[in-house]
């Protein structure tokens, strides 16, 4: 080992501390990076895997019932490739102990063997045996959320009537990874189950015997989607076709495509925000470090090194600093991905992750890094290597200072000559001033973001549960009912009130756009279920026409006044077109609305009702459950409260990992800048201190010109640091908004006060390190050396 | 006054025109190394400009130990500097040999420096980070044909003390670890910036020793600067600087050893 290159490993020693901070700095930006784009690649490449080897259909159809026969004349259809027909219903689950209504969706297998699509990944137990009707295999998160094994048993009510059935496996299907119940927010395991059972008893107790209500299929590869959709759309029409869909419409693929999609988002807008910061702290820093080895520099040459060995040598200390950085975020990202990853098993139940670090990942994260670093010190030593060694010998000219603006409005006599030093230096270098201000700014700005997900959430629930869903209950009927059912629903006792809703599934067209959503028709001047505008104003409900969230508007190019298609996907199916009546901005969903009255019209049918909110008397609660599981025209009930509870439960699981993680690395920036300030300074500076020792100051009134320094940057950074964390989070949500929900920008005071807490403390932790050494200054040797 | 109390006359040469100064060198004195001609230098210290250097003409010659005498501020550091290839001139030529200074690049002037010149500084310049003999390694690496670092360093007596930081070794042991950096390459010319200039008087002699030996053993031209005249009385020639020229040249009919010196 050459001496330059030992000159290289005791200076990165000696220089562990700020090296340290550099690299974890720089280990938080490659680590989110890393963690954000291995989760994507895991999520995508597992759910491929699991799509491909568990036959995910490509084509969904529900109808209302066909006989068996037909199947042959679908699968003879140009483009289809395979074909599989189902029962699938709507059912209610008792378990015992278990008061509340737990609604699901069971679905038939065949009697022998596994389903042609759509089969299932057992995690426990078997499938069913032919012969028996009284087996079930049960949705493994189903399983989990009420701790049931194969042996189990629980209840189903179909059609009013109580079915006993043993659990026999838990299994996991590629067509319920996200299992939402119809109308809900977020998964809610313990009160939606997904079930399957035998083809020949399922179709009996819902007499679809010799016949099926679903149909799934994939298409041959050079097959065009819509037209295989259309054809079937003409053979289901006379059996009560409700509209096939594709992949891209189905609910589960639907809900896991958004939320990748928003994952993909948010590895384009977090990583770069924090490798980024992190490249800029790196280029700010290294350059200050070397600009403190001017001399050394000056030496190198003077003794007959080229300005590219003098280069290369600090190239490679930066190097060093980088890669361990690189490396300590390499790992840290790998460890974060497995946990990332398994959060969104919170909400998508995949059978199995398959981790990968893609090299392309890691290459990413490493060039960006290096390229970080050594543009940094490229410039700097460029500079320092360009001086004539004789001039970077000599000491520095004294630098030009002048009085600030404080004291020349005056001030002046007000000041202290150690405050005037302060002042004087700041303004000195404003660049550089500035620079370290946007610094620690920026870590503070990161700061804010990780809060920013929780205060906006939490704010749109609040308007979500608080404002707008304002029922005790909702209950959702089998099919569309006449509205005399609220009667009977009124008449049990303990509920205190009630209103009536009618949801109907639509496709809508302009042109060549199309959604397929729902519109829910709210009854005129109702009161649970309110219609609200990004200014938490109520809206009312035109007589006429139909009210869309913006977002919906946006994506079928449509504004007040346009005529737009709708397409009824249940019944008759009847095809109309309707007037845009409003937009409204709204936080969640993409539905329509209308007015109930009209939308009955709409649809030609009579005061017909898909579901009813209710308020009830809490301390009838339980009976009330069990008066409506009884009800056979009751397809699912959903409980606000449980609903809020749910809601806040999945944010604790979710939010606060990235709350956390995000404070963790921006605490670090925070001390990563401060002390490597702090330290710098202390090295350009510790002859001026120490000369002022010699005159008699004592350690506090050093500590104080160094610190009070470090205290006037940190002090003009926090509120910067405030404005960029806003600006941050606009972008993110701007990035993250999806068909789901649109983000508003919601920052609570508690996060501002958060974010400036962290950074202070960050600065306090720095000075008293930075502190120690000011005590230990050695004035001697400090003032017989050369500056 | 660098040279106060040094009590000897202004010899007559001094106050004749410097090129005259050089024509009257005894043809004894060896080949030219170094032939400068009118040099000027102007530097920007901050808001200042200083003009260091007022045209200079100057010649030296192989082998032989040159004393730069003159005040603080006087202009020697920055002949010497340029001499050494650390810097340039505003005006004027410099040939060491037959390379024009003048004319070369940064890299020619580093390839320059790392093959005929050695240096010691006043505050000696050593990379606190490595040993004595490491340090004289980062030296010995990138020259041709260089003593051992060991070797260069007992030269400098301190072979007892090649594995010490610079912050553990006294300041004239430090200044000897850099006269063997610099004369470990055996450079053609060995320049030193004030080498006693931050040691007491028993130390300067055991450093100025180091460079007389060197220039004797190794026939290394030496140019020394200094602002006590007391030390002229080791050169061969002396050589005054004032206010950017030269004042004056002379040539030490006695040579004295560095032992001998009191001050």
């Amino acid at each position: 080992m050459g001496a330059l290159d030992r000159k290289l490993w005791r200076d990165v020693w000696h220089l562990r501390g700020q090296a340290l901070a550099i690299a974890l700095v720089l280990a938080s930006g490659v680590a989110t990076f890393i963690m954000f784009l291995a989760t994507l690649d895991t999520l995508q490449i597992t759910r491929a895997d699991f799509y491909r080897d568990y036959r995910f259909a490509e084509v969904f159809a529900p109808l209302k019932r066909a006989p068996d026969g037909l199947r042959k004349r679908i699968a003879a259809l140009p483009g289809v490739d395979r074909v599989d027909t189902r029962v699938v219903a709507p059912v209610i689950i008792d378990i015992a102990g278990f008061d509340e209504p737990i609604t699901g969706i069971i679905t038939s297998v065949p009697d022998h063997g596994e389903p042609v699509l759509n089969r299932l990944y057992l995690k426990s137990g078997r499938m069913v045996e032919a012969g028996r009707d009284d087996e079930v295999i049960v949705s493994e998160a189903f399983a989990d959320a009420h701790r049931l094994q194969p042996g189990d048993h629980l209840s189903l009510i179909i059609k009013g009537r109580r079915k006993r059935l043993r659990i026999i496996g838990t299994a996991v299907s590629p067509e319920y990874i996200h299992q939402l119940r119809p109308g809900g927010v977020l998964p809610d395991f313990k009160r939606f189950g997904v079930l399957w059972m035998a083809r020949t008893p399922l179709a009996s107790a819902y007499d679809m015997e010799g016949g099926f209500n679903d149909v799934v299929l994939t298409l041959d590869p050079r097959a065009n989607e819509q037209d295989v959709i259309d054809r079937l759309d003409e053979v289901l029409a006379p059996y009560g076709g409700l509209g096939a869909y594709g992949r891209e419409d189905q609910s589960s693929n639907r809900f896991l495509s958004e939320e990748l999609k928003q994952l993909q988002n948010s590895s384009t807008i977090f990583p770069i925000i924090f490798l980024g910061v992190a490249a800029f702290l790196l280029n700010v820093v290294v350059s200050r470090l070397i600009g403190t080895q001017r001399d050394q520099i000056a030496t190198l040459k003077a003794v007959g090194y080229s300005n590219a060995a003098v280069v290369s040598h600090y190239l490679k200390l930066v190097l060093l600093i980088v890669l361990f950085g690189v490396l300590l975020g390499l790992g840290l990202g790998a460890w974060l991905t497995k946990s990332l990853a398994e959060i969104y098993m919170v909400f998508f139940r995949l059978p199995y992750l398959h981790y990968t670090l893609p090299p392309n990942v890691i290459a990413n994260a490493v060039l960006v890094s290096l390229a970080a670093g050594l543009v940094g010190t490229w410039f700097a030593v460029r500079a320092a290597a360009r001086l004539q060694p004789a001039q970077a010998m000599r000491p520095e000219p004294p630098a030009i200072y002048r009085e600030t603006v404080i004291e020349r409005l005056g001030l002046k006599r007000a000041l202290s000559a150690p405050t005037r030093m302060i002042l004087r230096h700041l303004g000195h270098r404003p660049l550089k001033s500035a620079l370290s201000v946007l610094g620690i700014a920026l870590a503070c700005g990161i700061m804010t973001t990780g809060r920013f997900q929780t205060d906006t959430v939490n704010f749109m629930m609040n308007v979500h549960f608080g404002l707008s869903q304002r029922q005790d209950l909702a209950v959702t009927f089998v099919e569309p009912t006449s509205r005399r059912v609220l009667n009977d629903l009124l008449a049990l006792p303990g509920v205190t009130y009630g209103e009536v809703y009618r949801s109907v599934p639509v496709r809508l067209r302009n042109a060549h756009y199309s959604e397929r959503t729902a519109i829910q028709g709210l009854e005129s001047g109702g009161n649970l279920h309110r219609l609200l505008d990004t200014n938490l104003d109520t809206i009312q409900i035109p007589k006429h026409g139909l009210v869309l969230t913006d977002y919906l508007g946006k994506l079928l190019h449509v504004r007040p006044g346009d005529l737009l298609t709708v397409e009824v996907l249940e019944g008759a199916r009847p095809v109309r077109q309707v007037r845009v009546a409003a937009l409204v901005k709204q936080y969640l969903g993409v539905s329509g609305y209308m007015d109930l009255a009209a939308l009955n019209r709409l649809m030609r049918e009579g005061r017909a009702v898909s579901g009813a909110y209710l308020d009830v008397d809490s301390a009838h609660a339980t009976s009330i459950y069990h008066r409506l599981k009884e009800m056979p025209r009751i397809a699912g009930v959903a409980v606000r409260e449980h609903e809020m509870d749910n809601f806040n439960r999945v944010m604790e699981e979710t939010m606060l990992f990235w709350t956390a993680i995000s404070t963790v690395f921006a605490a670090l920036i925070a001390v990563g800048v401060v002390y490597n300030s702090a330290r710098i300074t202390l090295t350009e500076r510790s002859r001026e201190l120490a000369s002022l020792r010699v005159l008699g100051f004592t350690r506090g009134e050093i500590s104080y010109i160094l610190l009070g320094e470090l205290a006037l940057l940190t002090l003009a950074a926090i509120p910067l640091g405030l404005l960029i964390g806003r600006g941050l989070c606009g972008l993110i949500a701007d990035m993250i908004q999806s068909d789901l929900y649109r983000v508003p920008l919601i920052l609570e005071p508690a996060t501002y006060a958060f974010a400036a807490s962290v950074v202070l403390i960050a600065a306090a932790a720095s000075a008293l390190l930075v502190r120690r050494r000011l005590d230990h200054l050695d004035l001697i040797a400090v003032l017989k050396t050369k500056e | 006054m660098g040279d106060q109390g040094s009590g000897h006359e202004q010899a007559p040469a001094a106050r004749r025109e410097p090129t005259d100064a050089f024509a009257a060198e005894p043809a004894d004195a060896g080949e030219s190394v170094f032939h400068a001609r009118g040099l000027t230098k102007v530097y920007r210290m901050g808001e200042v400009r200083v003009q260091a250097l007022r045209g200079v003409d100057l010649d030296l010659y192989r082998g032989e130990f040159v004393v730069l005498l003159g005040p603080s501020g006087s202009g020697k550091s920055t002949l010497l500097n340029i001499l050494g290839g650390l810097d340039v001139p505003t005006e004027g030529t410099v040939r060491y040999e037959d390379h024009d200074l003048t004319v070369l690049d940064d890299a020619a002037l580093t390839r320059y420096r790392r093959e005929h010149v050695g240096f010691v500084f006043q505050f000696y310049n050593l990379i606190p980070s490595l040993t004595a003999r490491e340090n004289v390694a980062l030296v010995t690496e990138i020259a041709e044909h260089p003593l051992a670092p060991e070797e260069a360093l007992r030269l400098v007596g301190l072979g007892e003390r090649l594995d010490h930081f610079p912050a553990q070794l006294s300041g004239g042991e430090q200044q000897r670890v850099a006269i063997a950096r610099a004369i470990a390459k055996r450079p053609d010319v060995l320049l030193c910036d004030e080498p006693t200039g931050a040691l007491d008087v028993k130390t300067g002699i055991v450093v100025l020793e180091a460079i007389a030996d060197v220039n004797r053993e190794l026939g290394t031209t030496a140019v020394v600067i200094t602002h006590n005249a007391d030390i002229a009385q080791i050169a061969d020639r002396v050589i005054r600087l004032m206010d950017g020229r030269i004042a004056g040249i002379e040539r030490n009919a006695v040579k004295k050893a560095p032992r001998d010196l009191v001050w």
